[in-house]
């Protein structure tokens, strides 16, 4: 699945057994841990734009956009 | 391999599923989907590229939404595949536009208004929303199959395992993009390599910039009236006349120097030097300061060094600062990646511009 799922091609399957073959080229994005039926791969996800992180920082929190709460949506996203 | 999932409903709640399941994390009812399916044509009107041109310069772009529920194109039967799609009305509009000719039902599911990738990136498009959607809509009743095609950039927030598990039907990728979906389908739902890239070229690129403008717009105009304000002070006092000259020519230059970070900065992205945004930046920076210098060398010669010099810690500062923010925008920084580079790019950015800004009020009370 990871092969499938990946939009940077970062991995390939080698023997039935799925190897990072760029690992630059990840962006985290984690849809090959979502969707590794064997749970083999983790993946620190999340925000990873710098306004993101700046909102974070300032709130104390995880990086975020701020768009979360009440269904109420800042611009950001 | 996958077995017939109709024999299996032994739950009672009809859809489908092993009977370990049905979807308990909402408390509301499930109410199957009364009405007739919508259909929507494969042909975008002017209203349509109206709608996408007002959000792509962020007007009212976190509004842009249509219903979740079932939809059709053409005359889809029981035995038609089924797409998924967000409720963000570009991303529909995409999705449908590309479907000409074809018998197809869409289900659309609530994103929030979001497209596609960041619902997924944020848990919106998810694997629970997906399986709600599915019993909301009797999408069992209407459908023979038990596959769904869900676009390759919702993974990040679907789990196909999960959605099976709950719901009994098997999530197929389709392509990133949904211009790719007739020859995927023609190929028996199998994807070339090339359909599961994202790619980030200059249409794409260019794209985001009026977005990113409009965005920093309000930042901009308040620095800009800082800018005005204190330009009136001199050496001689406060006067009118400092701000229409310096303060007009200073806001001047700090606004072509924003709009022209954000245009160079996305127009060159993948050949301005350095891995980190910042340093790329700093480089668009650094070629706006040559043109600055030029110019003002060319046609005033006469402002003072110390003028001068503020520009050249601002505006590298500020471009430095703008090219960072499109991490936001591109489709291959990663959340470790662009903590790294901030954590020495942002107080290098604040330094500049604290020092830029200094030089630039000294510069006040020099008479020119």
């Amino acid at each position: 699945m990871c092969t499938i799922v990946c939009p940077h091609g970062v991995f390939a399957v080698n023997d039935k057994k799925a190897e990072l073959k760029d690992r630059d080229a990840c962006m985290e994005c984690g849809a090959c841990a979502k969707n590794c039926i064997v749970g083999a791969i983790t993946v620190k996800s999340g925000v990873g734009c710098a306004s993101g992180i700046l909102t974070g920082f300032f709130r104390g929190t995880e990086p975020t956009c701020g768009c979360s709460e009440n269904g109420k949506s800042s611009s950001c996203c | 391999m996958l077995e017939d999932d109709k024999k299996q409903d032994s739950s009672g709640c009809g859809c489908g599923a092993p009977s370990s399941c049905c979807v308990k994390e909402d408390t509301d009812i499930i109410e199957p989907q009364t009405g007739q399916v919508e259909t929507v044509s494969t042909k975008l009107n002017l209203s349509d590229h109206l709608g996408t041109l007002r959000v792509r310069l962020g007007i009212y772009r976190m509004s842009y939404t249509i219903n979740p529920g079932l939809y059709k194109v053409g005359s889809p039967d029981q035995n038609s595949h089924v797409l998924l799609s967000a409720n963000y009305k570009l991303s529909f509009d995409a999705l449908r536009s590309a479907l000409t000719g074809l018998n197809l039902w869409i289900l659309v599911i609530d994103t929030k208004g979001i497209n596609v990738w960041c619902a997924a990136g944020k848990g919106t498009f998810s694997s629970t929303e997906v399986v709600r959607m599915i019993a909301h809509t009797n999408l069992s009743q209407i459908v023979a199959g038990r596959k769904l095609i869900l676009p390759q950039l919702a993974a990040p927030g679907v789990s196909a395992h999960d959605v099976y598990r709950l719901s009994g039907f098997m999530v197929i990728y389709g392509p990133v993009k949904a211009s790719d979906i007739p020859e995927f389908i023609d190929a028996g739902l199998k994807a070339a390599p090339k359909m599961r890239r994202v790619e980030f070229g200059l249409k794409d690129r260019l794209i985001l910039a009026p977005l990113e403008i409009v965005m920093g717009l309000k930042y901009a105009i308040i620095i800009a009236i800082g800018m005005l304000i204190l330009s009136g002070i001199g050496i001689n006092g406060y006067s009118i006349d400092g701000i229409k000259t310096v303060g007009v020519t200073s806001v001047l230059i700090f606004v072509v120097a924003f709009l022209g970070s954000v245009i160079i900065g996305s127009a060159f992205l993948p050949w301005l030097p350095g891995r980190a945004f910042a340093v790329k930046g700093l480089f668009v920076g650094l070629l706006m300061i040559i043109l600055l210098i030029g110019y003002n060398i060319m046609y005033y010669n006469n402002t003072s060094m110390l003028t001068i010099a503020s520009w050249v810690f601002i505006i590298p500062g500020l471009s430095s600062f703008v090219v960072m923010n499109f991490t936001g925008a591109t489709t291959f920084t990663s959340l470790s990646g662009v903590l790294y580079e901030m954590r020495y790019a942002v107080p290098a950015q604040i330094a500049a511009c604290i020092i830029g800004l200094s030089l630039w009020i000294a510069g006040l009370f020099i008479i020119t």
